[in-house]
């Protein structure tokens, strides 16, 4: 990684609190309003170890949520990749549970699991990132071209050399690309839990007593602490999808 | 047609074929007949879609005809085996894999004796003969088209297989990078031991590389006439220029021109045609 690849990003985040704070100076919005960038640190420097405590508890059951996504939407979209059949009968199923605002599923799975807060939280940030793993996966492998296998097959290869060796290698740059997406997804699907079925933990909960005691760039500083949280995770997937699948990246053209 | 059929290291007896679609059997193949000597060349050639991929799947073991038999060394062929080696239109190399580590793919799946060193050493004097030196450590997509598929027939040989199967291995390169490609088959077949079986659209590659080409009619293929190209046929690219090899370019151009005028006709008909300019070196199918 060089400077410039440095400073371009960290110039942009720059570039846009300026601009935010401009546009709450230009209107002259009181706090209660919109909190501008100059709001926020003392938000944080007053609750600064409530934001390690909770930021923590967000960050490790979304990290939980998403492994755990990782897992059953890699075995799902292995399935519906090797066999039609499945495919045919899981993909409305899925199609329609995707469908369902996870909002409306936060209530039912609160009550359904009275006091299993950490596990509530988890299982929602589950439900709401697997599906696109499950279905670039399925999509990675369902596209394989039949001359990949052959090459192995016309050797007298096993199914699962074939599938170690080529397929699963070759769907990976797709499985990064989902992963991306879910990273995003679990953040929400953890904050959803915690903001609907507020149970004290996490920065969602944060955010809500910042609503009911009207501190208002306490509100901002979550949305803050969330981005940031995001970008993290955001980035460790990158370093992830170098390791693994820097191959498709192609060389720059000279 | 040099030695009796008995010797055949592939031999393809009556063989019969439909792929099962929505609208019912679809018949491919219906009444394949060929053999190939050991070390020999047989280029297959027919109408688009009459079923030559469909020949190359059987004689790899990926398929099993419905009616019919494939054998090798007399050996009917159930299962795919590690005696076959295949290159395709696609070269499809391991876009992950380096182009040594693409070579290398089939030793890591066939049982050999030997070690990390040799297989290193085998696979690098292939890719130095295909005139790959230096790139082994490139990925395929840093490599031409006709460099791709150079390594792609690296890896259709680098364990040393009885039989290479090409499916169109040359159909996607310009003309230029073909014609090397062709000079590299004959050099590599000085080289290595192997019996070649070549699909392709092309009669003069036909002409030029292969010792026997075999004429498919139009879907579902039968065998419909088979050319001996005599041993002093074509190895430079001038000698396709010469009144003899014109001679036996008519020849298979007229058993083309058969073949697709008789598409969609032929059904279940198995009377072997055999018409066309009988050239010297011609002969029909071998086993009448």
């Amino acid at each position: 990684m060089n400077a410039r690849q440095v400073l371009v990003p960290v110039a942009a985040v720059l570039v846009f609190l300026g601009l935010w704070e401009l546009l709450v100076w230009a209107n002259g919005w009181p706090n209660y309003k919109m909190a501008s960038p100059s709001d926020l640190p003392p938000a944080f420097e007053k609750h600064w170890q409530l934001f390690l405590t909770m930021g923590w508890q967000t960050l490790w059951r979304t990290v939980v949520g998403l492994l755990l996504a990782v897992v059953v939407g890699v075995a799902l979209g292995m399935v519906m990749g090797f066999s039609r059949t499945l495919r045919d009968a899981l993909y409305p199923l899925l199609v329609g549970f995707n469908a369902v605002p996870k909002a409306t599923v936060v209530p039912i799975v609160a009550l359904l699991f009275v006091g299993e807060h950490d596990f509530n939280t988890i299982l929602i940030a589950f439900m709401i990132s697997f599906f696109p793993i499950a279905v670039s996966v399925s999509i990675g492998l369902s596209t394989l071209e039949p001359e990949y296998r052959d090459i192995l097959r016309s050797l007298g290869a096993s199914k699962f050399t074939i599938f170690r060796k080529i397929a699963l290698p070759k769907t990976l740059p797709e499985f990064f690309g989902a992963l991306k997406v879910a990273v995003t997804l679990a953040f929400i699907g953890t904050n959803l839990m915690e903001i609907v079925s507020p149970h004290g933990r996490g920065l969602g909960a944060l955010f809500d007593s910042g609503r009911t005691n009207a501190d208002y760039p306490l509100m901002f500083a979550v949305l803050i602490a969330l981005a940031f949280l995001g970008i993290v995770l955001y980035y460790v997937v990158v370093a992830l999808e170098r390791v693994f699948a820097g191959w498709a990246e192609r060389a720059e053209v000279p | 047609m040099s030695g009796a059929r008995t010797d055949a290291l592939i031999d393809i007896r009556d063989v019969q074929h439909a792929y099962r679609t929505a609208d019912g059997p679809l018949p491919v193949l219906a009444g394949l007949d060929l053999w190939v000597r050991e070390g020999g060349f047989t280029a297959v050639v027919g109408p688009s879609g009459c079923g030559k991929s469909t020949l190359t799947r059987l004689v790899a073991g990926l398929m099993k005809p419905d009616a019919g038999e494939v054998r090798l060394h007399g050996e009917p062929v159930r299962s795919p085996r590690a005696t076959v080696g295949m290159a395709f239109q696609n070269p499809v190399l391991l876009e992950w894999r380096t182009i040594l580590q693409n070579v290398l793919l089939p030793l890591e799946i066939v049982p050999t004796r030997l070690s990390t060193a040799q297989r290193d050493a085998r696979a690098r004097s292939l890719l130095s003969l295909v005139g790959l030196e230096g790139f082994e450590h490139k990925r395929p997509s840093e490599l031409s088209g006709g460099m791709r598929q150079r390594a792609s027939l690296c890896r259709a040989l680098v364990h040393q297989p009885e039989v290479l199967i090409l499916d169109e291995p040359f159909g996607a390169l310009d003309a230029f990078t073909r014609e090397d490609l062709w000079q590299l088959m004959h050099e590599l077949k000085a080289r290595e031991p192997f019996t070649a079986v070549l699909i392709t659209h092309d009669l003069r590659e036909s002409l030029f590389l292969a010792d026997q080409v075999v004429v498919l009619s139009g879907r579902p293929a039968r065998t419909q006439y088979v050319l001996d190209v005599p041993s002093d046929g074509p190895r430079e690219l001038d000698e396709l220029y010469t009144p003899e090899s014109a001679a036996m370019l008519a020849t298979l151009r007229d058993q083309i021109r058969i073949a697709r005028q008789g598409e969609g006709t032929g059904g279940g008909d198995r009377e072997r045609v055999v018409t066309g300019t009988d050239t010297a070196s011609s002969t029909t199918s071998s086993d009448s």
